[in-house]
């Protein structure tokens, strides 16, 4: 779909008129990226990124496809050539530094980007497949990195295979079977790693097949904004191209200094030093832990420590993808017909006092030790996580009483819509 | 709406469940935590490594900070330190002698010094595995022929390869000082605290060592055990911070020139996001509402 106000590309020149005619590549970006797309006006900062997250994809692809040059999927010199691109590839340590924390800088995008989401409702009506689709992402995202992790071959790459793996082992009967079957061998070695790095080539391409698709859903019904409210005319929208192309340039350039920042001056602050000890099989770290991006998930993993009907181990991995797979029905579960937090009194006090505070601390206890008293906070955590989203959302889609919405997008940046005023039907802004 | 009911009576029902579960592990564990914290006011039963590990001291580098630079004389010192002392029981697989240069040696200097060393090459009249002088291509020979041999002469600990220490622990390059100048009897306090406590004979007491007791004998024990050639005095604290910044290269010789590129990174960026601003602005000042007072 698209506003009846869009902007139509008329191609100029002979060159772009012969592309319109056998491959209208130009036509389709212009509604898609450029002027002829219609956005709402109101769009915070927080809008900015879905872009950045589309920036990091295309520069961990371009990093890695230069990396894999240089890197050699090989138990025996994975380690080796690792420190090769450090030290005699030409600028080989910008590629893995970048590479390494364009990681993580992905990660941040896309869980702030995720966040933006649930204080905005962004998967309620007509937004759901957008939502869904979304949520693929990230799971493709952390299959992805973890694999990823791995590859370097050092301890914390081959402890946590071990780990993350093993999770499979806990399904009764057939866990053991599932877990040797997945890594090749019975315990991560040259075939783990080989398949680790085939797949990590490939779930990229298939991230970006999805993002195209997540692209595509986001087209159907336009862009949210920060009052929940639809537009209702071309007052309400700006397109795309100038007006967010230069607002997301902008916050393109903020979030590559940190990022820089952080390649230059502080490669390693995200890592874990036992990466720069080789895999070795007979010697286990003092503690076990996957990047950070998957802390809050590892501790819920971690909570579970007494058995109850099912091993405790079970719960654990039960719980810790439920914790993700629960975003999928957030749709259905969460009923308010007001979108934005802004306008929902008790929604907004739960997300502030819960589910922010809730994942911070869970941010934090999945990097500590596994000992006191961090896995009590981390039960106290992992339960009010599934009591938020699961029991605290749908009663107060049920109860609250919203504040009042604007009439209109043009109504909450202006202070009045003219047009809804007088009952006119044409004044457009722009 | 009443198969919408149903997700949203099963999503309940899920909920409470794993939550349910997790208080119950929480329960479980809540006595014996504070049943500890009652002991020993901590909730985790206090051990000697906890109690007694301490932390590296902070020693100041040149090449620290984002305008850090290396002190090319101190890695001289450093890399005759580990020339002298350590590469009698530690590797350096990563580093080759070309490098050496990097750190103030000219050609002359690494050639000589690579053909002092011994490296395993092949005979070219008979093909037979043998040794040979090392040439500048060549990497820093492993004191040891395989891992099995330097297990069985150091009482079944494997001397790690030093290339990438620094980066391979927590405070890599002051650790590594820290822990050179660091061995010294066990404290009387731990001794009462701990009386189980012991330090075996092929051990040596260290508190900077995770596990306090570490099989490395002191390396350096004298001063002047290496006579440094810039006329430094070489106490011990002076070659274990030496080595360590000489370790600090070998982890990353590449650093400097990384904070040295980093900086017109920066400010190219920095000129580009402030333009990228006033473009911003500028395009949307036509339809910024003005302010409402």
């Amino acid at each position: 779909m698209s506003f009846p106000w869009a902007r139509q590309y008329e191609p100029k020149t002979g060159l772009t008129k012969f592309l319109d005619e056998k491959l209208p590549l130009p036509r389709l970006m212009y509604g898609a990226i450029g002027a002829g797309y219609p956005v709402p006006r109101n769009l915070s900062y927080f809008w900015n990124f879905g872009v950045l997250a589309g920036f990091f994809l295309v520069l961990q692809i371009i990093t890695g496809v230069v990396l894999a040059m240089h890197y050699a999927a090989n138990a025996q010199v994975a380690f080796a050539t690792t420190e090769h691109i450090m030290r005699d590839v030409n600028w080989g340590w910008v590629m893995r530094y970048a590479h390494a924390n364009g990681a993580s800088f992905f990660f941040i995008v896309v869980y702030l980007h995720i966040f933006r989401g649930f204080f905005y409702s962004s998967y309620k009506a007509p937004r759901e497949m957008i939502w869904l689709l979304g949520v693929v992402i990230f799971l493709l995202m952390m299959a992805t990195a973890f694999m990823g992790y791995v590859l370097p071959w050092g301890q914390m790459s081959f402890w946590g295979a071990k780990v993350i793996t093993g999770l499979f082992g806990a399904i009764p009967g057939i866990g053991e079977s599932i877990q040797i079957w997945l890594l090749g061998g019975f315990a991560p070695d040259n075939a783990a790693l080989n398949r680790f790095f085939s797949l990590h080539f490939l779930l990229p391409f298939v991230i970006a097949g999805v993002v195209i698709l997540h692209i595509w859903a986001l087209h159907i019904p336009g862009s949210s904004n920060p009052t929940g409210v639809e537009i209702k005319s071309e007052s309400d929208t700006l397109p795309f191209h100038p007006y967010y192309t230069a607002k997301d340039g902008f916050g393109l350039g903020v979030v590559l200094l940190f990022f820089f920042a952080m390649v230059f001056f502080s490669p390693n602050m995200l890592g874990h030093p036992d990466n720069y000890i080789e895999a070795n099989p007979l010697s286990t770290p003092a503690l076990i832990v996957p990047e950070w991006y998957f802390y809050p998930f590892y501790a819920i993993l971690r909570a579970f420590t007494v058995d109850f009907i099912l091993p405790a181990k079970l719960w654990g991995v039960l719980a810790m993808f439920a914790a993700i797979l629960v975003w999928f029905f957030l749709p259905w579960l969460d009923r308010s017909p007001v979108r934005s937090g802004h306008y929902r009194p008790l929604f907004r006090k739960f997300f502030w006092f819960g589910l922010i505070p809730c994942m911070a601390l869970l941010f934090y206890l999945g990097g500590a030790h596994a000992e006191e008293p961090y896995i009590m906070l981390s039960q106290i955590a992992t339960a009010y996580y599934f009591l938020h989203f699961l029991v605290i959302l749908p009663i107060i889609s049920q109860i609250e009483r919203p504040e009042p919405l604007p009439y209109s997008i043009t109504e909450a940046v202006l202070g009045s819509d003219k047009k809804a005023v007088l009952g006119e039907n044409t004044t457009p802004a722009v | 709406m009443s198969k919408l009911l149903s997700v949203r009576l099963v999503g309940i029902f899920v909920g409470l469940g794993f939550a349910f579960v997790a208080l119950w592990s929480l329960v479980f564990g809540l006595a014996p935590a504070f049943s500890t914290f009652a002991e020993h006011g901590q909730f985790v039963e206090p051990t000697v490594e906890h109690e007694f590990h301490e932390h590296p001291k902070d020693y100041a580098y040149s090449f620290e900070g984002a305008l850090g630079k290396w002190d090319t004389a101190q890695l001289q010192r450093g890399f005759k330190v580990y020339n002298e002392v350590c590469a009698a029981c530690h590797s350096l697989k990563f580093v080759a002698f070309r490098d050496l240069g990097e750190i103030g040696y000219d050609e002359g200097q690494v050639k000589a010094f690579a053909a002092s060393k011994q490296v395993p090459g092949i005979d070219p009249n008979t093909g037979e595995a043998n040794m040979r002088p090392g040439l500048p291509t060549d990497y820093f020979p492993s004191p040891y022929p395989n891992a099995v041999a330097a297990a069985a002469a150091n009482g079944n600990a494997i001397p790690p390869d030093l290339s990438l220490i620094t980066k391979a622990r927590h405070d890599g390059t002051n650790y590594v000082a820290s822990l050179l100048s660091g061995y010294g009897p066990a404290p009387a306090k731990l001794k009462e605290e701990f009386p189980e406590f012991s330090t075996p004979s092929t051990l040596h007491f260290n508190k900077y060592f995770p596990n306090l007791n570490l099989a490395m004998a002191p390396p350096l024990t004298t001063a002047e055990q290496v006579s440094y050639d810039d006329g430094t005095k070489a106490s011990v604290e002076q070659m274990s911070q030496d080595v360590a910044a000489f370790l600090t290269w070998t982890a990353e010789p590449t650093m400097v020139k990384r904070k040295q590129t980093g900086w017109p990174v920066l400010i190219f960026l920095l000129f580009a996001t402030v333009l990228a601003y006033f473009s911003k602005k500028q395009i949307w000042a036509a339809v910024k509402p003005k302010k409402r007072s």
